[in-house]
């Protein structure tokens, strides 16, 4: 928290305008097989690092290094090469690179850390071609390099009059030392031409022609289809089954059991069928006999969570995350004291493409087609499971059918390299729906007690949280933790954050804004009960506690600040007029580096219907929005997001097994429930960093904020489903 | 069993089982990937295709109901991405991943087919049948009214009357469609 925040906000508002007129047409190519790039790669070509290949005919390549799951690395990352190599955005191509460990690092799409791992490094990797070309110019026309400047391409000695493309000083700056990256000067903000440009995605062409993109568009000559029955109840094993039966239904070509090992994350057993058809394979699947060795978690419910959690909550905790100051003692004597439980259900990733993954293993090397949110990790799970080496194994990044962290794990690409290598074809492996929503890693549930104490000056002065979550004596479930510094804590004086764990057979993992995407909407909710209690404005009691930082906090509360003054101004919240089914609730989450509050409009009719009108957001994600169009789109989808997560969305867990298999019973947000969402981006004096996942959370408990303002209901458990809002 | 039908404009013979949607003939047999596979229960539109001009969910049509049929995927949409609906989604920048735009875009192309100026509850009503995980619902919404502004500017400029009066919009409805 060391430096201070300068901002000025009439300086650095910025307001995005819808993404429009003057966009920029990227180009693509290698959709699908990266190409051989570095095959076509001559002595004469200038290639300084790995993002740069610029040809003595003048195409300029930029490497796209990270994967693509529908968050605009693949067109932000080139953006920032090509800002610092000075060319014309219309003239570079894109190209995926695929896995290569080697000339890359941080492959990888997750926690909203591609803005934050690339600026610097990206950059300087094209200030560095640049600076290159400059060199070579200086030497052919045989001038001081100072008297050379770099535009859009071409490179200008302005005293003569003489300039060069950067294609004809290619083979030049091809037999210079590169320098080191980071003694080579950055542009001044003031002079970026592409950051901070509205740049269309570099496959938009491409999807709105319906070419192949994905990994389940992947053809590999000669690859049967294949599908891959796993038991319902997660890690159960396959004790006998009707394989001979199998085998003689139309298409099918093989038919295998896969015995698979005890790692929810690894292999898991299962029976594989292959066909010449993904749907005669998915056709046969329907006439499986298997009986299951359904292991010892089928007994598992939500049901049964729910209780174990009410028996946890009624005594003491197990163990405390945090306590400053003593909340036993300044609970009893504050004026105001609340006290509300608090629980949240499991959820589904459900990206639209389900998980799949070619694997074609031929003269002992596996290359894969893989949409793989990390395939350095896949790679090493293959590798491991299959008694490989990696340098066996060829990974192609595939853009990706969404992701929301379901493809952090990699369990379908072990499943396709298996069968793959088993099959001894290629073999393209293609999970059904049901597949994907039945064996997901779920946003853990969780179930909260909360009490808390407010001053007769209004100020919240006591916190006290006891958390039933997953896990084993003091360690946590993937993603079922709190961290020590999660707001509230530090800015309460008497605070107490304590958790007790119970085991669950239950595969766990990061769904977009893992913890946030659940915690600030317990948090978030239960301020505006005491505010309430207290008879403060929402807002004003959260800029209070804001200035009740103490030392030991996990964001800078003068940026928050900064968010909440800023959404509650656009949002009207100082003049709003709240009535009988008609209200406005506010609600703030730092998550992933990123500083974001957010305002609902909601109405709720008499009968309980709900409709969500406007949601206004302020974020502050540091000196620059990279990709404005990209910016706005995400942030919105985030949000929409968060209010169909709200909305309806429950995995609920019985005899061991997930119950919802599609989107019928898992809803996800449609057409008709979209509001409007109105995005404002504070830019600050920090360098900038993600969007993917920090808008999400605040939509949560502001919406539930909301439905209390317009209905006196409190929101103390999702979805909103299962509540009756009605009112009279 | 072959069965023959008309694929963007040409016609083609299939020898696939008369009970295999036709989003995998589509898929897997023509290789005519633009068209995707979400759900397979008609819940999500990413598998929507036009027949007879009607859009409609491929993964719950048989193969043996598109004999003698004119099925229309995106690659067919036009030739060369002008289609103005194609032409909006490229200059509001609406996908974010991308995987369900197909079936978005050949929704709205029934949708401007029937309804050329359609309001939002029109597109609301005709799109609430094509999901989007990653919610890019508003660029949508404002792609399709783009488009169809486009079109009536070009519909004034060649001189014709454009389509004729759509009456009122009617909800996508999927003939082949089960509950479920």
């Amino acid at each position: 928290m060391g430096s201070s925040p300068r901002l000025d906000r009439r300086d650095f508002i910025k307001v995005t305008g819808a993404a429009g007129g003057g966009l920029l047409l990227g180009t693509y190519l290698n959709l699908l097989t990266p190409a051989p790039a570095r095959a076509a790669t001559r002595a004469t070509d200038f290639n300084p690092n790995a993002f740069i290949h610029i040809a003595t005919d003048g195409v300029i390549t930029i490497s796209a290094p990270n994967p693509e799951v529908g968050q605009g690395v693949k067109t932000m990352l080139p953006m920032l090469v090509a800002e610092e190599l000075d060319v014309d955005w219309q003239d570079v191509v894109v190209e995926q690179a695929g896995l290569d460990t080697d000339r890359f690092s941080g492959q990888f799409a997750g926690g909203s850390n591609a803005t934050p791992n690339t600026w610097l490094p990206l950059r300087r990797a094209g200030a560095v071609g640049r600076a290159l070309l400059r060199t070579a110019a200086s030497r052919t026309w045989e001038v001081p390099e100072g008297e050379c400047r770099t535009e859009t391409g071409r490179v200008h000695h302005p005293a003569s009059g003489r300039s060069l493309g950067y294609g004809e000083l290619a083979s030049t700056a091809a037999n210079l030392p590169v320098p080191d990256a980071e003694s080579v000067p950055l542009k001044d903000a003031s002079d970026f031409r592409i950051v901070g440009t509205p740049i269309p995605d570099v496959d938009n062409l491409a999807i709105v022609t319906g070419k192949p993109l994905y990994g389940i568009d992947v053809t590999v000559p000669g690859m049967l289809y294949a599908v891959f029955e796993k038991c319902p109840v997660f890690g159960g094993r396959v004790a006998s089954t009707n394989l001979d039966e199998i085998r003689r239904r139309p298409g099918v070509k093989q038919a295998f059991v896969v015995d698979g090992g005890d790692d929810l994350t690894g292999l898991l057993g299962g029976v594989a069928i292959l066909a010449e058809s993904w749907w005669e394979a998915d056709a046969a699947r329907k006439a499986l006999r298997i009986d299951w060795d359904e292991g010892s978690t089928v007994e598992e419910s939500s049901v049964g969570y729910s209780r174990r959690a009410e028996e946890l909550l009624a005594d003491p905790p197990a163990f405390a995350v945090r306590r400053d100051g003593d909340v036993d003692a300044a609970l009893p004597s504050a004026a105001h004291r609340v006290e509300a439980r608090y629980d949240y259900p499991f959820l589904a990733h459900a990206p639209l493409e389900p998980q799949n993954c070619t694997a074609h293993y031929h003269d002992g090397i596996m290359e894969m087609w893989a949409p793989s949110q990390t395939p350095e990790r896949g790679r090493s799970l293959v590798a491991s499971t299959l008694g490989m080496d990696a340098s066996e194994i060829t990974v192609h990044l595939t853009r990706m059918g969404g992701g929301f962290g379901r493809r952090l794990n990699n369990d379908y690409m072990v499943e396709a390299a298996w069968i793959a290598r088993e099959a001894g074809v290629p073999v393209k492996l293609v999970w059904s729906r049901e597949d994907d929503m039945r064996h997901d890693f779920y946003r853990p549930a969780g179930y909260h007690r909360l009490e808390g104490g407010v001053d007769a000056r209004g100020r919240i002065v006591a916190w006290k949280n006891h958390f039933a979550s997953f896990g084993e004596g003091e360690s946590f479930a993937p993603f079922a933790n709190v961290g020590s510094n999660e707001f509230p804590a530090g800015f309460v004086p008497s605070f107490a954050l304590e958790v007790s764990l119970m085991p669950s057979g239950v595969p766990m993992g990061a769904l977009r804004a893992p913890r946030s995407n659940a915690l600030a909407f317990v948090y978030q909710c239960f301020i505006d009960e005491l505010a309430e209690a207290a008879g403060k404005d929402p807002v004003e009691v959260r800029l209070d506690l804001l200035d009740a930082a103490g030392d030991e906090v996990g964001f800078d509360p003068a940026r928050m600040r900064g968010v909440v003054e800023l959404v509650a101004e656009r949002s009207g919240w100082w003049d709003r007029s709240p009535s009988r089914g008609s209200g406005m609730g506010v609600a703030f989450h730092f998550s992933h580096r990123g500083y974001v509050a957010e305002v609902v409009q909601a109405t709720v009719g008499r009968q309980g219907e709900l409709t969500v009108d406007k949601v206004w957001v302020a974020a502050d994600i540091g000196s620059e929005i990279i990709n404005p169009s990209n910016a706005e789109n995400n942030t919105q989808g985030a949000v929409l997001d968060g209010i169909g997560e709200a909305l309806g969305q429950e995995i609920t867990i019985a005899e061991g097994r997930a119950v919802e298999s599609n989107f019928h019973d898992f809803p996800l947000l449609r057409h008709r429930q979209a509001p409007d969402v109105e995005v404002h981006f504070l830019t600050t004096d920090f360098p900038p960093t993600g969007l993917g996942e920090p808008p999400l959370p605040p939509v949560i408990p502001a919406l539930c904020n909301a439905i209390h303002a317009a209905t006196g209901r409190r929101i103390r458990s999702l979805p909103l489903a299962k509540h009756d809002l009605s009112w009279a | 069993m072959s069965i023959t039908f008309r694929i963007n404009g040409n016609s083609v013979t299939v020898d696939v089982p008369p009970e295999m949607p036709l989003l995998w003939v589509l898929r897997d047999t023509l290789d005519l990937k633009g068209t995707k596979f979400g759900c397979g229960i008609a819940q999500c539109g990413a598998c929507t295709v036009h027949v007879d001009e009607q859009p409609t969910r491929s993964c719950q049509l048989p193969a043996s109901a598109a004999e003698g049929r004119d099925i229309l995927t995106i690659e067919g949409l036009s030739e060369d991405a002008t289609h103005p609906l194609q032409q909006a989604w490229l200059e509001l920048d609406v996908p974010q991943c991308g995987y369900c735009q197909a079936g978005q875009i050949m929704s709205a192309a029934g949708l401007l087919a029937r309804n050329p100026a359609p309001t939002d509850d029109d597109i609301d009503s005709a799109m609430d049948g094509n999901l989007c995980r990653c919610a890019t619902y508003l660029r949508i919404r404002e792609a399709i009214h783009r488009a169809a502004e486009v079109r009536a500017i070009d519909a004034v400029r060649d001189g014709d009357e454009g389509d004729p009066p759509a009456g009122e919009s009617e909800p996508l409805t999927d003939p082949l469609k089960e509950e479920v």
